[in-house]
């Protein structure tokens, strides 16, 4: 082993812990130590806790203010949305109810409507074949008298055509209820 | 090459009053280094207050809100009084914790006044509100409740040891794990420095040199988690300050 630098690191190492004393323990420097520490660590806590720790203090309060607000407000927000969605699902359940009404009542008042135009038509028609009815009725009445005369004349005819007589018209008349009957 | 040398206290600006030495050292220098990087996170990254924090202003947030939710872990939210200095000896412990990690930079918390006046400083403070606060009442800490009188001297006895042992621990703890980690990284880099030196033996300089990294990271591991626990037990004393006998 390099003996040269072996005994160069041990020396001075060796040599002031002996004559001096070991420097962390010396106790000159004590006065000097405590003042600047003093000195030191006292401004430190003046500016620690008159400055920066309220200041710390002030950022990390703002940070949960504006944190719970913005929560508040999207829980507001949240709560109008859902509102206004239920709002809407009664407009359209009211809407759609209202127009089924109106479509159950325009059918009720279509459905009576024609109803009511079927009777008139079937009045109407039922009118004109009672007219119509006693209009052959009467046609046909009438038809049967003619055919009383036509069959007068025609037997009358006849008879004088056979006999070579004019025909007493009163038998020929009875003969004809006779048949009639 | 000397491990020891880096805690040495060099006078910047010399300054004797009272018949004290009260210059401005090396060890000021560092002090008011670790201020000014905790007030560049602090103050400047938090400048903008911005709703949307950006990186400065989100490690700034994140450092207050995880010694909050330690202080209110620990000391409930009657705790939260005290969090201005939690916070401030969380920040400075770490900083100087980590800070030191940087080559040449001095080692504040290697110095065991430092963190002895910062223990001392602690415990002063939970005697003080304890008695402000309970009178005759803040000596129920020691006299726990529910136990035998039989044993009642006896216990008493351990608390209030471990009461006074409280700002030893607390002040050694973090000085000697900052202490090691240094004096180790720096062994650790003479190593290096002598084997690139020493001929043939070169070849093995980089094995020293990946432990001296590996090392560095477990520092930087032991200068949060030292940080951590110095704030964590301060919260727990001065718990104890404020609700006297557990």
């Amino acid at each position: 082993m390099a003996s040269t630098y072996g005994t160069s690191t041990e020396q001075p190492a060796a040599a002031p812990a002996g004559d001096k004393t070991f420097p962390p323990f010396d106790s000159a420097n004590f006065a000097s130590l405590l003042l600047w520490l003093v000195v030191f660590f006292g401004g430190l806590y003046l500016l620690m806790s008159r400055l920066a720790l309220p200041r710390v203090a002030n950022i990390l309060r703002a940070r949960q203010d504006k944190i719970s607000g913005d929560v508040n407000e999207a829980t507001a927000k949240r709560a109008a949305a859902d509102q206004a969605a239920a709002d809407y699902q009664k407009t359209l359940a009211e809407a759609r109810a209202n127009a089924q009404a109106i479509a159950q009542q325009t059918y009720v008042r279509l459905a009576a409507e024609t109803e009511a135009k079927r009777k008139a038509h079937e009045a109407d028609l039922a009118a004109k074949l009672a007219a119509a009815e006693a209009k052959i009725e009467a046609t046909k009445s009438k038809a049967m008298a003619h055919v009383e005369e036509i069959a007068h004349e025609a037997a009358s005819a006849i008879v004088e055509h056979i006999t070579g007589k004019p025909a007493d018209p009163k038998a020929i008349a009875s003969a004809l209820t006779k048949a009639k009957s | 090459m000397d491990p020891i040398r880096q805690f040495t206290v060099k006078p910047i600006v010399a300054l004797h009053l009272f018949g004290l030495d009260l210059s401005f050292t090396n060890a000021s220098l560092f002090m008011l280094i670790v201020v000014a990087a905790i007030c560049l996170l602090m103050l400047v990254g938090t400048s903008q207050r911005a709703l949307v924090p950006g990186r400065l202003q989100s490690a700034a947030e994140m450092s207050y809100e995880f010694v909050a939710s330690m202080v209110r872990m620990t000391s409930g939210t009657a705790g939260m009084e005290f969090f201005p200095l939690i916070f401030t000896i969380f920040m400075f412990i770490l900083f100087c914790n980590v800070l030191r990690l940087v080559p040449g930079a001095f080692a504040i918390t290697s110095q065991i006044f430092i963190t002895a006046s910062m223990a001392a400083g602690v415990i002063l403070l939970v005697i003080g509100i304890g008695v402000y606060r309970h009178g005759f009442r803040f000596l129920k800490t020691f006299v726990p409740s529910g136990v035998t009188p039989f044993l009642l001297p006896f216990i008493v006895l351990v608390e209030i040891v471990s009461f006074a042992t409280r700002p030893v621990s607390l002040s050694v703890r973090l000085f000697a794990n900052m202490l090691a980690g240094d004096i180790v990284l720096k062994v650790m880099a003479g190593f290096v420095a002598a084997l690139i030196g020493a001929g043939t033996f070169a070849v093995i300089a980089p094995f020293p040199f990946i432990g001296d990294i590996a090392m560095l990271a477990f520092e930087l591991l032991q200068a949060v988690l030292q940080a951590y626990v110095f704030a964590i037990l301060t919260c727990v004393y001065l718990n104890d300050a404020i609700h006297p006998g557990h």
